[in-house]
């Protein structure tokens, strides 16, 4: 039983993890929204599947990825932008927008119940109302904006982004877009001739150049919204183009060369079959669509398809239920002393990192890029890099203790994860300066892992400090191992943060002329830095000893946590690229938490209940 | 036998003690940025032996914490002395003493770069050519000989000399400049919306038609000081003339659009506040500069200068590419890719000239290995003890 226990254990983890593993698939008789969600599309400047796009729009716009509709029904956001997107006026209706601000509401004279998603409909009589309030939030600098302000503001991008998203495949009031295209068709040869005719001051038909100026008015409008662009380059037929266009655009181009891409003619004949609710020819168009991708763009689909199976596999929140598991089982084996237990928690926690390894490599393959480029990919990575300090601990001491505090961390950085993706695209573009794999791949890798041991270092101290002052568990030789841990643990953050900051002075010199401008992010680099040396600095003197240590390597936590999401707050330098308002209640309760650890370490030796007993 | 002095220059509550006011002093620092420039933080905190409080520039202060420059020097003088004191040649030691020595490049390296290093901008237009970048934050004032038929002679004097009550004077000048007021930072209002009592600026040129008004030093990060100084400009008595008269006083500041000047000795002369200049013997053409967004976006995707480099004294002429983390370096200046205005047509470059540049990377190589072989030995070591303990 022994021996066997962690495998049982582990195979029962596995089992999950496969049966939250199954694909999608198509139901016959229903709408082909598998195939729909897999198509690629470029917008926001990379190229993803529709169904990344209908996550990330809902997320900004719902602030979840699912949507209960009035009836009780819920829909996923594949489905939801299969609406907004084919069947514009349908989705009108849902209860898209989430509004939390009591004093916007306000603004429509609306007071504030139960109710906090509203309808496009709804909301649509103070669009000029909200689009001016928003104007106005603009100048204001992001750190100094009132919550009213950044929730209107925040309305406002919701708007705009769900008015560019319905008109980007078809036009919201088109009946029949097929038939309009070709009525469009059609008319171009006469239209030209009018407008040529007009311009030498020939007398022409008044109504005939009218109808064509409608066509080329509604789709430079269209072009101009647009959010997605669908339509891939073409070097081959008629109208050539080598960028990926808008529908828009393409209808545009057409003036020219008198022909419109084979993608918009699918996407007007899929968007007609849906707003028809014809489900045959949907998913038989969708399919065409589908294939024609498949041959023309192969790279892109196939990018796209891993995306999508990516999204639905969602390896982090998989990984976040193992860590979970991982900690209990490694707490039931500290309760009943029981060994094998700590076995299976180590098990599971190799199973743990690699779904978290899986989903860290393919976020890499699809961005082509090093693992951290914003803030949510920093809190990936440093519970990836946690958990790996924790498994080798583990490998050593065999106590729990590294498996324990790995899967705590790796647990909450993903949640930390979980809740910077609201923004939107985790993938997103860089920006210039930024666009530079070998610093990415060097100076932000070794900072991340510097944070990563920061916080090990930090949890190992606050497992000694818990322990040992409120259970009488903290024997001698635990306490010693402890102790090793979390020096050993310094010192490797002591090399990480000094190399990753100096790398870091040393891109800002390649790239901006100095090499240390005391921006807030590279002085909050610094003083992990300064409290490193600090820590080992006053060991090595004797000033400080074992609970010394653990006390500085808690106030550790503080100081990356300032240096990791504080330093952001702050509003101002060059790297403030991810601000929110919202993680600041955490943050100081975090520290704050942090704080009360160091009061309670530092309560006499004789008080501890492990010392108590043992001496 | 080393003096008490000398343990104590060595020893390691010195280390202490200065690392932890190093860590206060960054904090505060950083805090501070949310109120006040970068520029105006780093002065306050970072470059000063001390920080004064209260941090206004006139009256009575005290010193309330050692700055960033009395910290760093005590630190590498305790680098060093510890050093000196503690140096033995073992291979277990070997890493402690390459980090050591590699902290000691790199605080001397930061030392030099702020005493040495000067950091410009050349604005370029598409078309332009310059020979010369501007300072960020001094001026100079300029005095400008027109009559020479090709090219025009000027005089800069530096900033730092325009205090009230200065004589200027330089033999390309026929005349003496006595500075009767400067402003480091002012606004400029004409005279008839500043009410009746006020009084003109100045009594020649738009001076005679405007109030200028002093205003604190500004300290957002994306204010910049408006410099105006008013000057009197009166004549060298001659052996001719034996009365030098004042030809009157002028108003010059970088607000007004119209040039200031007056004619005098037969020449016409142009009066100018402008950014210091760093002449260069060679000299830079902007031939196009492109700014790349992500297709679909704002986003940028890259900026990018394309300009010809002409050095007669190295007989060099030829075409360089200065874009997002590719700068260019010549002749110990390095040229970056800062900026960009007029609509995406021309390009701001960051002319940096910083002799010590070396000294980071050199340190981080040395003090990484350094860490790397310390806690290598360290980890090695613990291990050997920790497979004994598991053997028993």
């Amino acid at each position: 039983m022994k021996k066997t226990l962690p495998w049982i254990i582990l195979a029962i983890a596995l089992l999950w993890i496969a049966s939250n593993s199954r694909l999608p698939k198509n139901i016959p008789g229903e709408l082909d929204l598998v195939t729909f969600g897999k198509i690629p599309v470029l917008s926001d400047g990379r190229i993803k599947p529709l169904d990344t796009v209908g996550r990330n729009a809902l997320l900004i716009i719902h602030g979840k990825q699912s949507l209960k509709l009035n009836d009780g029904r819920s829909i996923d956001s594949t489905r939801w932008l299969a609406d907004v997107l084919f069947n514009a006026p349908v989705a009108d209706q849902y209860p898209s927008f989430v509004i939390n601000n009591p004093e916007v509401l306000g603004l429509f004279g609306w007071e504030q119940n139960t109710r906090k998603y509203f309808s496009y409909t709804e909301l649509n009589p103070f669009i000029e109302k909200i689009d001016g309030q928003g104007e106005k939030v603009e100048g204001v600098e992001s750190a100094k904006r009132t919550p009213y302000q950044t929730a209107v503001y925040n309305l406002r991008n919701s708007l705009m982004l769900y008015q560019r998203l319905k008109n980007s495949i078809r036009p919201e009031s088109a009946q029949d877009f097929t038939g309009e295209i070709e009525a469009y068709l059609k008319a171009i040869p006469g239209g030209l001739e009018a407008i040529k005719k007009q311009q030498k001051g020939e007398k022409i038909s008044q109504k005939e150049l009218d109808a064509f100026a409608q066509f080329t008015g509604r789709y430079r409008e269209m072009a101009e919204m647009a959010y997605l662009l669908p339509v891939p380059p073409d070097s081959t037929g008629a109208s050539r183009h080598d960028e990926w266009l808008s529908i828009g655009a393409s209808l545009m181009g057409a003036l020219a060369t008198d022909s419109i891409p084979p993608v918009t003619k699918a996407y007007a004949l899929i968007s007609d079959a849906y707003h028809e609710g014809n489900v045959t020819l949907f998913n038989q168009q969708m399919n065409d669509l589908s294939s024609w991708m498949v041959t023309h763009e192969p790279r892109p689909t196939s990018r796209s398809a891993f995306e999508y199976v990516f999204n639905q596999l969602a390896p982090f929140y998989q990984a976040m239920g193992l860590y979970v598991l991982a900690f209990l089982l490694v707490c039931c084996s500290w309760l009943f002393g029981n060994r094998s237990l700590n076995t299976a928690a180590f098990y599971v926690l190799l199973l743990a990192l690699a779904v978290h390894t899986f989903g860290l490599g393919s976020r890499m393959y699809l961005q082509g890029r090093p693992p951290v480029t914003n803030l949510y990919s920093s809190a990936i990575f440093i519970g990836w890099g946690t958990v790996i300090i924790g498994l080798i601990l583990e490998r050593i001491f065999r106590d729990g203790v590294g498996s324990a505090c790995a899967a705590v961390i790796g647990f909450i950085t993903l949640i930390i994860a979980h809740h910077l993706a609201g923004s939107g695209d985790t993938l997103e573009m860089l920006q210039a300066v930024l666009d530079t794999n070998i610093w990415l791949a060097t100076h932000v890798v070794c900072i991340t892992i510097g944070y990563s041991a920061m916080y090990f270092a930090g949890t190992l101290a606050a497992i000694y400090v818990v322990r040992g002052v409120l259970t009488p568990s903290l024997k001698r030789e635990s306490a010693q191992a402890l102790y090793r841990m979390t020096y050993g643990v310094i010192c490797f953050a002591t090399l990480f943060s000094f190399v990753g900051t100096v790398l870091g002075g040393i891109w800002a010199d390649q790239s901006w002329g100095r090499f240390w401008g005391w921006d807030p992010k590279e002085n909050g680099a610094l003083l992990i830095v300064l409290w490193c040396a600090l820590i080992l600095h006053a060991r090595l003197g004797g000033y400080i000893r074992e609970r010394g240590v653990m006390v500085m390597a808690l106030f550790g936590n503080v100081i990356t946590s300032f240096s990791w999401f504080g330093v952001n707050m702050l509003g101002v330098g060059l790297h403030s690229y991810g601000f929110m308002n919202k993680a600041l209640p955490w943050l100081i309760g975090f520290m704050l938490s942090q704080l009360a650890l160091m009061v309670l370490a530092s309560i006499p030796l004789t008080r501890w209940r492990s010392f108590q007993q043992n001496d | 036998m080393p003096s008490r002095f000398f343990q104590f220059l060595s020893s390691l509550k010195l280390t202490i003690v200065c690392l932890s006011a190093a860590l206060v002093l960054v904090f505060v620092g950083t805090l501070a940025q949310v109120n006040f420039g970068i520029h105006e933080v780093q002065e306050r905190y970072f470059q000063s032996l001390f920080v004064w409080w209260p941090s206004g520039s006139q009256g009575f202060k005290v010193p309330v914490f050692p700055g960033g420059h009395l910290l760093g020097a005590i630190l590498l003088i305790n680098l060093i002395a510890a050093h000196v004191r503690r140096f033995k040649w073992s291979w277990s030691k070997i890493g402690i003493q390459m980090t050591h020595a590699g902290l000691i490049i790199m605080l001397l390296g930061g030392l030099f770069t702020d005493l040495f290093s000067v950091e410009s901008f050349m604005k370029l237009a598409p078309g332009e050519t310059k020979n010369y970048s501007e300072d960020s934050r001094l001026m100079e004032l300029a005095v400008i000989d027109e009559s020479g038929k090709e090219m025009d002679k000027v005089t800069a004097i530096p900033e730092g000399r325009l205090s009230p009550g200065a004589v200027i004077e330089h033999e390309s000048l026929p005349f003496r400049i006595i500075i009767r007021s400067f402003y480091p930072n002012s606004r400029i209002q004409s005279l008839d919306k500043a009410g009746e009592k006020a009084v003109p600026a100045a009594t020649e040129g738009v001076g005679a038609q405007a109030v200028v008004t002093q205003v604190p030093r500004a300290t957002a990060q994306n204010d910049r000081d408006l410099e105006s100084v008013v000057v009197e400009i009166i004549p060298i008595p001659s052996a001719t003339e034996v009365t030098a008269q004042s030809l009157g006083t002028w108003l010059i500041s970088d607000q007004l659009e119209a040039p200031q000047g007056f004619a005098y000795a037969g020449k016409s002369w142009r009066l100018v506040m402008r950014p210091a200049r760093y002449y260069k013997p060679y000299s830079l053409t902007l031939q196009k500069f492109t700014h790349e967004r992500y297709p679909g976006t704002q986003i940028p995707k890259n900026f990018a200068s394309h300009a010809v480099l002409i050095d007669p004294e190295r007989k060099e002429n030829r075409d360089v590419l200065i874009y997002m983390n590719h700068p260019l370096r010549y002749r110990s200046e390095t040229f970056f890719q800062s900026g960009f205005m007029e609509n995406d047509t021309a390009t701001i470059l960051q002319d940096v000239y910083n002799p010590s540049f070396v000294a980071p990377y050199l340190a981080c190589v040395v003090v990484g290995l350094g860490l790397l072989i310390q806690f290598s030995f360290h980890f090695a070591g613990f291990l050997r003890r920790r497979t004994n303990i598991l053997a028993q």
